[in-house]
């Protein structure tokens, strides 16, 4: 078992959707034992989310479910509405070493479960909240989707063309920062307890978190009081920089040369055509003042060959290139395939799926544990019996009362 | 949190912010650069433009709170210096390109055998084994190939990536979650290990579920659908960012029980407008089911909303929300994310003073909010080699003389 850094660590999850979730998932991978508390007619809304498997709606059959928890955990449907099923919660929070909860601010102190209860039953407890705008503050009990909270933070307002106004960034972007910073908090609170028996509360602020990935823009602000400028695909320190069209519907080919040595490559590649020997693009900055001309010119090269072709020559004669991925593309890739990124198992309800990611490193000692996604309500009686003790009449008085409902 | 450890940084850009954010949770950081400094000093914006290795911005973000020295691990006498840091050291950061370390004989076999709790983290492009281990990447190589790249933008223009390159930060995130992953993990085994953090997987890891599992369940290939399209919360083709009087707000129309209150708020505000925007006094977003709407009707919802967001300033509809308990959020600049009052409130920014400059410069603060990082003061990035006597003549001996003949030969 010495492979699993977290075969000793309890964690009570009370997240849902995205962020709490993928900071739960690298306890989980890494071998913690975690009982996630959902609500049969509140359940983790990526449940609910269309699409189903076969088009079949079902609490264990939507694919952003699966998607968003590869991880092993244990699950358990608890009515908080209910006394009983607070004093379980409660029980829980005194087993558990870690609590996690995602919720809009105020949500666990109306159950009488914020950090302050927890921390009088538990001392040692490490909590982390995560909501869109941290506990305190005016917004704090304002909600956002994923797909806001990325507007909001700016990520859209640095995505565009030079005149084009602003673009999405695909999805719920933010939902994949957050828990960056959230999941480094929580190991090291961890670590930090192991080391001094301290715990501690964590509020991540899913605004605050994402904005460090703008670190370099608000500093920009802050001194030189402007904002970024769109220049779509374009690289002030690069060119060619860009996309080209290859052979096929919509394939494309990035292409980034940022040193005369990378152009040489480059013209190297295509054979020295006449003007590739135009003085103009001898040097970075005429390259760059001609990058439309000179992208024109290698579109014509590029459209007579397949993307993967022009990757592959690009890239063995050393110049950075890379497919522009589909989805198709990345099932097939070679390199994540190298590292059993995507991962194929056998889910009981929906069969089998290929698409359980791994976490995006490797540790050379620890393995990560891919798994299914937790069944909902599965492990009530399990939990009862062996983490609560409870006998066989106190479970079924439990659910007489709707305590798991 | 973390002052227990040192980290020793020989990253570039792909790498800063994983050694960045265990200095600011308070490990005791070494940016270990070559001489003249590292490469990603170049990355602009400077401050007040003037490009020059010490008024990075970009250095100044991701290189708070850690110290600098100079070394030059190619030259066989700085490899047996850096031999000597690696002795005391918990966490080594790179971003070399697969073999580099070999070629300075400081890859991990050699590392732990000079130190066998050392945890040797690298973070490149592709990782370190596969087919395009030694494929060169950059910025628009990962967003290309990663998925992302592929549905972002208008369907009738080509795939799009964002304007400021930041993909590499995801690589650099989660190879800090791995690295903190294996400082637990040597309470246990008792020994280091080499944590390998692909930026590839790392931004692969960000493209929504509906790529390759749509693929795999429907054999749909994910296209880009641009901002006007079919929402999958309303089944009705209408955009999430919507012009207004003074920019663009995000706005997702979602049907349903728990959105009902909401949707109410609105449509009776959109009632009260004059001139009117709806003819028809019994417009109701709340009743509508979206099962049996028409495209037709689904455009004319799409034209209200529309009409209504463009009249009206971010900051009107954005209080306007709150108020009505409607889910509206602002497109914001980093110039209005500076004075964005919440993040005021909850203390966010801190302020560095950086002596050379004479300036204090306004940064965002910690990623989370956590009595135990409370007490801790932040420092300003180090210049080039700035505390190159601190850790060569007090930590490791050397003399003054010696000191001054290693930076007379590059080697420091």
């Amino acid at each position: 078992m010495s492979d699993k850094p977290f075969k000793d660590l309890k964690v009570l999850d009370f997240t849902w959707a995205g962020v709490g979730s993928f900071i739960v998932n690298y306890l989980a991978w890494y071998g913690a034992t975690v009982i996630k508390i959902e609500n049969v007619k509140r359940p983790d809304i990526t449940r609910c989310s269309p699409p189903y498997k076969e088009g079949k709606p079902g609490m264990n059959r939507s694919l952003f479910f699966s998607w968003t928890h590869p991880a092993k955990k244990m699950d358990m449907t608890l009515n908080l509405n209910t006394e009983k099923g607070i004093a379980i919660a409660k029980r829980l929070a005194v087993w558990a070493d870690v609590v996690v909860e995602s919720f809009v601010a105020g949500t666990m102190e109306k159950w009488g479960l914020g950090y302050d209860e927890l921390k009088a039953i538990n001392p040692e407890v490490i909590m982390l909240r995560t909501c869109t705008h941290g506990q305190t503050g005016r917004l704090a009990k304002q909600p956002a989707l994923g797909f806001t909270l990325t507007t909001l933070s700016g990520f859209n307002n640095i995505t565009g063309w030079p005149e084009g106004g602003l673009n999405e960034l695909r999805g719920a972007y933010t939902d994949f920062i957050a828990p960056l910073f959230g999941g480094f908090a929580l190991i090291a609170a961890v670590d930090y307890k192991e080391r001094t028996g301290k715990g501690q509360c964590i509020d991540l602020s899913q605004h605050e978190a994402s904005l460090q990935f703008l670190s370099p823009l608000l500093l920009d602000a802050a001194v030189n009081k402007r904002n970024h400028k769109n220049n779509g695909n374009d690289c002030d320190r690069a060119a060619p920089h860009g996309v080209f069209r290859c052979k096929g519907e919509d394939r494309w080919c990035a292409i980034s040369v940022f040193s005369d040595e990378q152009w040489m490559a480059l013209c190297k590649v295509l054979g020295f055509p006449d003007w590739t020997k135009d003085s103009r693009y001898k040097r970075k900055e005429g390259r760059y003042e001609f990058r439309r001309e000179l992208d024109m010119k290698i579109e014509e090269w590029t459209s007579r060959k397949t993307a993967e072709e022009v990757m592959v020559e690009m890239q063995t004669a050393g110049v950075p290139a890379g497919i522009v991925s589909t989805s198709k593309d990345l099932v097939e890739d070679p390199q994540l395939k190298q590292y059993h990124f995507y991962n194929t198992l056998e889910h009981p309800e929906i069969g089998e799926c290929s698409f359980f990611q791994s976490p995006p490193f490797r540790l050379s000692d620890a393995a990560a544990e891919i798994s299914t996604p937790p069944i909902l309500g599965k492990h009530n009686n399990y939990i009862c019996e062996h983490i609560l003790n409870l006998s066989s009449e106190e479970i079924s008085d439990l659910k007489d009362q709707q305590v798991f409902d | 949190m973390l002052e227990c450890y040192r980290v020793l940084d020989l990253s570039d850009e792909k790498g800063a912010l994983c050694a960045r954010v265990m200095a600011d949770f308070g490990a005791d950081t070494i940016k270990v650069e070559r001489p003249g400094g590292d490469s990603s000093r170049k990355i602009g914006p400077f401050y007040k433009d003037v490009v020059d290795p010490e008024k990075s911005l970009h250095w100044f973000a991701f290189n708070r709170n850690k110290k600098s020295i100079t070394l030059d691990i190619k030259t066989p006498e700085g490899q047996e210096i850096f031999k000597k840091l690696v002795k005391k050291a918990d966490v080594i950061i790179e971003s070399y390109d697969p073999g580099v370390l070999e070629s300075c004989n400081l890859d991990y076999l050699n590392l732990k055998q000079i130190n066998p709790n050392i945890i040797l983290t690298s973070i490149t492009n592709f990782g370190q084994k596969g087919p395009y281990r030694n494929y060169k990447g950059s910025d628009l190589v990962l967003w290309a190939i990663s998925g992302m790249m592929y549905v972002t933008g208008e369907p009738d223009e080509p795939p799009l990536a964002p304007s400021y390159p930041h993909s590499y930060l995801f690589g650099a995130m989660q190879a800090a979650i791995g690295t903190m992953i294996a400082l637990y993990h040597r309470r246990i085994i008792g020994r280091g290990q080499h944590v390998d953090t692909s930026a590839q997987m790392a931004l692969t890891w960000v493209t929504q579920p509906d790529l390759v599992g749509l693929y795999e369940w429907f054999g749909k290939v994910a296209q880009r659908a641009g901002r006007i399209r079919v929402q999958p919360f309303s089944g009705i083709k209408m955009p999430i960012l919507w012009e207004c009087q003074d920019g663009h707000v995000a706005y997702a129309l979602i049907f349903g029980s728990s959105f009902s209150q909401a949707n109410r708020a609105l449509s009776e505000w959109i009632l009260s407008e004059a001139p009117p925007i709806v003819e028809d006094r019994t417009f109701q977003l709340a009743t509508i089911s979206p099962e049996r709407l028409s495209e037709e009707q689904g455009a004319k919802i799409t034209n209200i909303l529309s009409e209504f967001f463009r009249r009206h300033t971010k900051k009107y509809l954005f209080e306007g929300c709150l108020e009505r308990g409607i889910q509206l959020y602002p497109a914001m600049s980093p110039m209005d994310t500076l004075v964005f009052e919440q993040l005021q409130e909850r203390g966010y920014w801190v302020e560095l003073y950086h002596p050379e400059l004479e300036d204090h410069i306004k940064y965002p603060g910690y990623p989370v909010q956590t009595d135990v990082l409370k007490a801790m003061r932040f420092m300003r990035a180090p210049l080039i080699g700035e505390h190159n006597n601190d850790i060569y003549v007090d930590e490791l001996g050397m003399t003054p003389g010696q000191l001054e003949a290693l930076q007379n030969d590059h080697i420091i």
